[in-house]
């Protein structure tokens, strides 16, 4: 799960990781007051679920969408011009993202720029942290141009994070004295507000150093692990559900795994391995995916039904394929839910099924005869061909 | 011959009593899987189904019955913690079907089994099973035959269409292996691969893979070293990045992970990669002809 700056950085707050003084505003209104209350120059920073925001540039022209105010006028002024507008980063793709809230912060005085990032490594099992002197750019690049640049430790799951290990990441970050002091103090409760809350993500960049030695986290990014957010209730309430697509709101409501695409053919499948490979054969045989669609397992009636209003509301729709495995429950019981959602929701659309497993032959035989509009096929690609040239109005 | 588990296999079922557990249970049980044990903490003493013994700790299942591997029917948040009961226990292995379970949670799991020497396949993985054996999972037991080909894969429903075409091809299978789709699974693709490539029935290896990790590339480097054919799919190869396809490990992340990377380090390894799922096995039986 994605959280915005804001969040992250009140999450780590509460860790004791030093953050500049801010919060967040709704309104132009709301800035004016914040920068107000803060006092001397701010920081008014776009909120969404993307980076990139200060390279950003708004669709009415407005470019940047993190902006310096020297005073409350002129944030209020900027804000105006970021709230309830579309902001379009590298991140965003070229739709961009409506900006809704804005964080306004103390502005800080930067010395220097590092980054300074948290993330599982899954080749080594554990947590691998990486600093860069090469700080407030895109650490990708970083990785690809000067690998070099970037000091890697790899945090024990047991033990936790070392101080000899912080030692070799502050001295790989050319800190000494009381900057070190600052930087160890601030990467050990980084690691602890990851470790606590069971972030799969914790990024500072760029992470700063003052003309008087303070070490702070001026950006904050944190992605959260779905399937811990059952152990935090705190963290699970900052979902934003603005920034997701309505469709896959929609979708989690009934447990369904729906990621929506561009495409034209609307996808049903049972597991998510068989459900990422339908969609590779859609491609292969000319066609394009509307969807990611794992029904689960079972494939009961009610969850083939809500499937199918889900995949029914994308208006790219122009066919379906069902494609379904049926093991432990046979393909007569699923061809009998299909049969009903499909008469239930009265589908207009071509739909093309495919049934592989047990009683497979049964299940076709009854969607056969059913009187819906439901097209069979026996294989993977005759499916996906079908349904291509169906949404292609073949 | 096989690999991991066989008619001999002793099994404890933990979470046996539980609606899933107990279902699962009652079909590996009729496939032919020696179930010795379940293990419900409370339900210690009574029997399962009028005969099967239930404990309250995996500790006293492998003592009172000798069972030397567990299969874990257990809700996410407890999850991690039945496997190190049964790790710290002295079980050889365990099969964790759960799906959900924190990826820290997986991490330390990791490293205590590591430490025990305990073997994990999962978890959210079907399973494991030896043909006309040992059903160890929530895989469909009938579609399955006993023959020839090594079946390992990150994946449920579409390893069954890989095996169906396996079965329907005459060639069969030695053992099917679902090694989950988290990120840190127990069994990777290439411990399983080391398994199959010493088993003297095993004649090929089906692979499937999918977008996230660079598990694929790791099994490349050691498939260099096998004299056994290989046939492998990736799924994912249309994939958005970013986005966590089911999967909890399915996720192009940073650029890495994809598909195409994956199809080209097998490649490279002289592993036939099909592009559909549909050409697995046809392309097996034209090696093994």
């Amino acid at each position: 799960m994605k959280v915005h700056e804001y969040q992250a950085k009140e999450v780590l707050s509460k860790f004791g990781v030093p953050v500049p003084k801010g919060r967040v505003a709704f309104s132009a209104d709301e800035a004016f007051s914040i920068a107000k209350e803060i006092g001397g120059t701010v920081v008014v920073k776009s909120q969404i679920h993307a980076g990139g925001r200060g390279k950003g540039k708004f669709t009415s022209g407005f470019q940047g969408g993190v902006k310096l105010a020297k005073t409350p006028e002129e944030a209020k002024e900027l804000a105006s011009k970021m709230v309830g507008n579309i902001l379009v980063t590298h991140q965003t793709g070229p739709e961009g993202k409506k900006v809704e809230k804005l964080y306004i912060t103390e502005a800080s005085d930067i010395k220097k720029e590092y980054y300074l990032g948290i993330v599982l490594d899954r080749a080594r099992e554990c947590n691998v942290i990486m600093a860069s002197t090469e700080g407030g750019v895109e650490i990708e690049k970083v990785a690809a141009e000067t690998p070099e640049k970037i000091v890697k430790v790899w945090v024990d799951p047991m033990l936790g994070l070392q101080k000899f290990q912080v030692r070799e990441l502050g001295f790989a970050l050319g800190f000494e004295g009381d900057t070190m002091k600052s930087f160890g103090g601030l990467i050990e409760k980084l690691y602890a507000a990851h470790e606590a809350s069971d972030s799969t993500l914790t990024e500072i960049n760029p992470l700063i150093t003052t003309p008087d030695g303070k070490v702070i986290a001026l950006d904050a990014k944190m992605n959260f692990d779905d399937n811990a957010l059952f152990r935090h209730p705190d963290i699970a309430a900052l979902r934003d559900i603005t920034e997701e697509d309505p469709l896959e709101v929609e979708a989690s409501k009934f447990d369904l795994n729906y990621i929506k695409l561009d495409g034209t053919i609307g996808c049903m499948v049972n597991g998510a391995g068989l459900a990422m490979a339908t969609m590779d054969v859609i491609t292969l045989e000319g066609g394009v995916p509307a969807n990611f669609l794992d029904v689960g397992g079972g494939a009961t009636t009610e969850r083939v039904k809500n499937a199918f209003r889900i995949l029914l509301s994308d208006k790219n729709v122009k066919a379906v394929m069902i494609n379904i495995f049926g093991g432990i429950v046979r393909c007569d019981i699923i061809a009998e839910g299909v049969i009903a959602a499909a008469k239930e929701i009265g589908i207009r659309l071509p739909v093309v099924v495919r049934l592989q497993g047990t009683n497979a032959e049964k299940g076709m035989e009854m969607l056969k005869s059913s009187g819906q509009n439901l097209l069979t096929a026996s294989s993977l690609q005759e499916a996906a061909a079908l349904a291509v040239k169906a949404s292609k109005g073949e | 011959m096989s690999i991991l588990v066989d008619k001999r296999t002793k099994v404890v079922v933990q979470g046996l009593t539980g609606k899933e557990g107990s279902f699962h249970a009652k079909q590996c049980m009729d496939y032919g899987t020696n179930i010795v044990a379940g293990v419900t903490p409370g339900k210690g003493g009574t029997r399962w189904e009028e005969k099967v013994p239930v404990f309250n700790t995996v500790r006293d299942a492998v003592e009172n019955t000798g069972a030397e591997a567990s299969l874990i029917f257990v809700p996410p948040p407890f999850a991690a913690d039945a496997v190190m009961e049964a790790s710290d226990a002295g079980v050889a292995l365990v099969v964790c079907i759960t799906e959900g379970i924190p990826a820290k949670d997986e991490a330390k799991l990791k490293s205590f089994i590591r430490s025990r020497g305990t073997r994990m396949i999962g978890p959210n993985c079907p399973g494991i099973i030896t043909p006309g054996e040992c059903k160890m999972g929530i895989m469909p037991g009938y579609i399955h035959k006993k023959g020839r080909v090594g079946v390992v894969s990150r994946s449920g429903t579409l390893t069954y269409e890989a095996v169906w075409q396996l079965t329907e091809s005459g060639l069969g299978e030695t053992s099917c292996v679902g090694i989950g789709g988290d990120p840190v699974p127990g069994m990777t693709h290439r411990d399983v691969l080391e398994l199959f490539a010493k088993d003297e029935e095993t004649e090929g290896v089906v692979l499937i893979g999918e977008i996230g990790g660079t598990m694929e590339e790791d099994a490349a480097k050691f498939i260099k070293t096998m004299n056994k054919p290989v046939v492998a799919f990736i799924a994912g190869q249309t994939a958005p990045p970013g986005r966590r396809m089911g999967h909890a490990g399915a996720i192009i992340a940073g650029g890495k992970g994809t598909a195409r990377e994956k199809m080209d380090a097998l490649s490279e390894a002289g592993v036939k990669v099909v592009k559909s799922p549909a050409e697995i096995g046809a392309k097996m039986k034209e090696l093994l002809k």
